[in-house]
């Protein structure tokens, strides 16, 4: 139990190196980077699926991807940078963007063509069907690469402590500094628990946001029919 | 280039300890995921309960779970053990929803038909269910290979070895070259090993392209 010392000392939950802070500081790199790699990913993803145009190539960045060490993008891009926040945030964005492209992507293209056409049937132009019919009905598939890349995104932002950055990642490098485990194990826990609550409320903002309808049945036996994919596709983690 | 020229024996060796940390994952995780992906598929209740640990554990950073597996195994912080564990932890967590659904998708019929067969449910699992669902185990092995392979490298940041250690290195001594050198390392292994777990399914499922030939004229 020698472990959760460091956890629980109020030493460690105040001032600038304190855990409250340390959390702002993850939560802030995180935000900023999901927000630039929606503002890339959303509209391309969304265009690339409504007009089919280009697909394999977000399905191909997707895929290579899982291979990227995200430690030899960050310490690459020290070089150019120096150890400021400019190089971790762009290899966070870098690592963002695929899920999402791929996520929206899928989305858009696995709508029902069923039911765009009716769209069309009723009169829609193709901007209205992608923003009334196909996005909603996307929405699962989104949300499930906005997951993956918040996933992405936490990890990296943590192992990019070793290269300056700030954040929870600091407990666990300076915690191997000083040779201080109760420090590193304490940083970890927190880091694990940040991924997880994330992802909780990611799965509870689904559950809210997505139409009743589009909702994956619930297993009513051993050979169902399949839903929609809601959850995400077997997507790797690169951190 | 001339990085990698001049340090060639450095970098067979950083190798060899890379696919010592991944490879074992990969097999282990997959021997385990087998059977708890049966379970998940045999039973409701144990199929949530399965895949809701499984999300939650692959949730985990895996800088965290590095530093977190220590006092749960007991295990000294730089010990092999921990990366070998939490990359086979992430391996059976994607896994065993892979290795359910891929048994779910083998058609009743093909499952019945070996049953009025006579086929006891554990032959009929090894030598029905299971190689019909092999196409769909493999996408997500390679999947879960591919990254094992990438996130043994994060273990470089705590002290492991592998080809991690190339970016720690370039990093302290600011060798761009040996960073380069050793992403593509990196993505050259992940693609060996990728095209080798698709050879491994062509051998296993002959069926697949025999099937694709038949009625094609000779």
């Amino acid at each position: 139990m020698s472990y959760f010392g460091w956890l629980f000392d109020p030493a460690n939950w105040t001032g600038s190196g304190g855990i409250p802070a340390r959390l702002v500081e993850h939560l802030g790199y995180v935000a900023l980077a999901m927000i630039i790699a929606l503002v890339i990913a959303l509209p391309v993803g969304a265009w690339v699926g409504h007009t089919g145009r280009g697909g394999f190539l977000v399905v191909g960045s997707a895929n290579a991807l899982r291979a990227l060490p995200t430690l030899g993008v960050l310490i690459l891009l020290v070089t150019p940078f120096g150890l400021s926040i400019i190089g971790p945030l762009i290899a966070l964005v870098v690592l963002a963007v695929p899920p999402l492209l791929a996520g929206t992507y899928a989305g858009v293209r696995n709508v029902d063509p069923a039911v765009v056409d009716a769209a069309r049937g009723m009169g829609m132009r193709g901007g209205e069907v992608l923003w009334r019919v196909e996005l909603p009905n996307a929405l699962p598939l989104i949300i499930g690469g906005v997951r993956s890349a918040v996933l992405q995104v936490i990890s990296t932002a943590t192992i990019a402590a070793y290269v300056g950055l700030g954040g929870l990642g600091r407990y666990i490098f300076d915690g191997l500094a000083q040779r201080d485990f109760p420090q590193m194990i304490g940083g970890s826990l927190l880091v694990a628990l940040l991924a997880i609550v994330v992802d909780l409320l990611l799965a509870a903002l689904q559950k809210v946001v997505v139409s009743p309808g589009l909702q994956a049945a619930p297993r009513s036996g051993p050979r169902r029919l399949r839903a929609m994919p809601t959850t995400r596709p077997a997507a790797a983690r690169a951190a | 280039m001339t990085w990698v020229l001049g340090n060639l024996s450095l970098i067979g060796e950083l190798l060899l300890q890379h696919l010592y940390f991944a490879i074992p994952p990969i097999i282990i995780g997959l021997v385990l995921a087998i059977p708890l992906g049966w379970l998940a598929n045999r039973n409701t209740v144990l199929r949530s309960t399965l895949l809701n640990v499984s999300g939650l554990l692959y949730t985990v950073p895996s800088l965290a779970l590095f530093v977190l597996l220590p006092p749960l195994l007991g295990t000294g912080i730089l010990n092999p053990a921990n990366v070998i564990v939490a990359l086979t932890i992430y391996t059976v967590a994607l896994l065993v929803r892979t290795v359910a659904d891929g048994l779910d998708a083998v058609p009743s019929a093909v499952v019945n038909s070996a049953t009025a067969m006579g086929y006891t449910s554990l032959r009929r699992f090894i030598s029905v269910e299971l190689p019909m669902a092999v196409p769909v185990i493999l996408a997500g092995l390679r999947v879960a290979a591919v990254s094992a392979i990438s996130l043994v490298t994060v273990g470089a940041v705590i002290g492991f070895g592998g080809l991690g250690k190339m970016f720690t290195d370039a990093f302290q001594r600011d060798i761009p070259a040996e960073t380069i050198a050793g992403i593509v390392l990196v993505l050259l292994l992940a693609l060996a090993v990728d095209g080798l777990i698709v050879l491994i399914g062509r051998a296993l499922t002959p069926w697949t392209r025999v099937g694709s030939a038949v009625g094609r004229p000779a």
